[in-house]
């Protein structure tokens, strides 16, 4: 593991390669470790893919001789030392993460590119959908919008392309396809991605005490559902 | 008390210090671009620090007050109008601020603060998000917003001492501590000169000057950026990231402004130039400490000043 300031407000936790295999996993782990250690002035902790983001209040670090830096990378690093023993430990037995399922209607005017998206894979619609919902896909980091997922695990064969000219308007809870990545758009945004189909939960919500519905380190599966469902949901 | 927006400017936004502990669900902090200057006319006007005031860009409001008050305007300046220090206000008075004639982003702290709904811990608005500050969105001509119950006067005639603000300039040099990748690049960008251009907002300030060409092509994973990072996407021209800058970035870091300057940025329009600094990250930390200090001092000197009725 290593560490770095990022500016004068935060420090980032580097996973190197010897946690590679386990990595997506451990980076939201290492997060939920630091976030309940409760350092003081310390206001956010960002995982994403293979770091984990401190910001600090230099003021809440100022204490005699040492720096606010060095003074937080110590106890950052007494931390990160503790959690990494217990998780070296209980790999074997580590739980995958977090399970969340989404549900999301295909196609018809929710999914106005899942044709695109077929002719593209040479599939027809409908295996398309099978294999978008039947594989295991993990969030590696929350960001571009307020509870955007980056996931990974997306089946080779429906890679394909953004649009060549992104949509000005795409609702939220689309579900779409954008080279390698699929994705979730939380709320209303421009777009380029391929759109094959929307969910009706809402993935962000600013009113709820935890705003984002997703979390890094979080296994993701989407479940097919009717037109009927989706309009019917609560 | 109430204020009524007859005219809304051009981007007016209710603001704070911010949001604090939601960057991992993808909320940017926000929060004034000059949080220097919000948290100065705050003292002005004997609120705390923090209290929610309005951003205003460019062009000003025109706004009614319908009851007596206190008000104070910081960062750009109006003309006439006085900036950095308290403004008693009459009952149905008018209030025209016109064009900024200096500096990109002013800010009018109201005794009381401006009362709306926090959300996610914070009055600030988010833009993009489409939530806080009035509705998660800019004030419109006719809106009418409220403050929290606060009687005050101001006792004396006083002013600040310019010296403890910051080093605002249409051509100013920042100070910047090196980024992540900061050895990609050839040194050269420490001894240019950048320009402001139109496309900047709250989300960050692209500037355009030599093109940075990065030494290696590798392919970096997305992580955490900051207010204040300094970015290179592939066509070399850097962006500075500010309040509202999406929290996961995948380009390539070449600084990050240290906290004190980020007001300096804030107050560039479109067309100023801005030039580099490098700082080590003691000497950051050392700033940060000093203007604390001076802040400290400020609201000593003010207690007393201003007085609840």
């Amino acid at each position: 593991m290593r560490f770095a300031p990022l500016g004068d407000s935060a420090l980032v936790v580097k996973f190197g390669a010897s946690i590679e295999a386990g990595a997506l996993a451990a980076v939201g782990d290492l997060a939920s470790a630091l976030r309940a250690a409760a350092l003081p002035g310390v206001t956010d902790v960002v995982p994403a893919y293979t770091t984990v983001t401190l910001f600090y209040d230099p003021a809440a670090w100022i204490a005699g001789e040492t720096t606010p830096y060095a003074a937080l990378l110590h106890a950052v690093a007494g931390v990160t030392k503790t959690w990494r023993m217990g998780w070296e430990q209980s790999k074997a037995s580590s739980s995958k993460g977090r399970h969340r399922e989404i549900p999301v209607c295909y196609g018809t005017e929710f999914g106005p590119d899942l044709v695109d998206v077929a002719a593209h894979a040479r599939l027809t619609a409908a295996e398309v959908i099978a294999r978008h919902s039947g594989a295991e896909y993990r969030v590696q980091a929350i960001g571009f919008a307020p509870g955007f997922p980056y996931l990974v695990g997306l089946p080779k064969e429906l890679e394909t392309p953004r649009r060549s000219s992104p949509r000005t308007e795409v609702p939220a809870g689309t579900v779409g396809i954008g080279g390698a990545q699929t994705g979730v758009y939380p709320m209303k945004s421009p777009g380029g991605w391929q759109l094959i189909g929307r969910t009706p939960m809402r993935l962000f919500d600013a009113a709820r005490a935890e705003p984002a519905w997703l979390g890094v380190g979080d296994v993701v599966t989407f479940r097919a559902i009717t037109r009927e469902e989706f309009i019917a949901w609560k | 008390m109430e204020i009524k927006f007859e005219r809304a400017g051009l981007l007016t936004t209710v603001q704070d210090l911010g949001r604090a502990g939601h960057r991992a669900a993808g909320v940017p902090s926000g929060g004034a671009m000059d949080a220097w200057a919000l948290r100065v006319a705050n003292l002005l006007v004997g609120n705390a620090e923090s209290a929610a005031a309005l951003e205003i860009t460019l062009m000003g409001p025109e706004l009614v007050f319908s009851e007596a008050g206190v008000i104070a305007l910081t960062g750009g300046a109006f003309g006439e109008i006085s900036s950095w220090r308290p403004i008693a206000v009459k009952a149905g008075e008018r209030l025209k601020l016109g064009a900024l004639t200096r500096g990109c982003r002013a800010y009018l702290a109201v005794a009381g603060g401006i009362a709306v709904e926090r959300v996610l811990g914070s009055a600030s608005t988010d833009l993009r998000g489409g939530f806080g500050g009035c509705g998660g969105r800019a004030l419109r001509d006719g809106d009418v917003l409220g403050t929290y119950l606060a009687a005050r006067t101001v006792t004396e005639h006083w002013w600040i001492d310019e010296r403890i603000l910051p080093d605002y300039s249409t051509a100013p040099t920042v100070r910047v501590v090196h980024g992540e990748h900061a050895d990609e690049f050839e040194d050269a960008w420490g001894e240019a000169e950048f320009k402001v251009t139109p496309r900047s907002d709250r989300m960050g300030l692209r500037l355009d000057g030599p093109a940075l060409a990065r030494k290696v092509t590798t392919n970096l994973a997305s992580t955490a950026v900051a207010p204040g990072t300094i970015q290179v996407p592939p066509d070399g021209q850097p962006i500075v990231l500010m309040a509202d800058a999406q929290t996961i970035g995948g380009y390539p870091q070449l600084a990050h402004v240290v906290r004190v300057d980020l007001p300096l940025i804030a107050q560039l329009r479109p067309g100023d130039a801005v030039r580099f600094r490098v700082v080590d990250l003691s000497e950051a930390h050392r700033l940060i400490a000093t203007q604390e200090r001076v802040l400290g001092l400020l609201r000593e000197g003010l207690a007393g000043k201003i007085r609840d009725r």
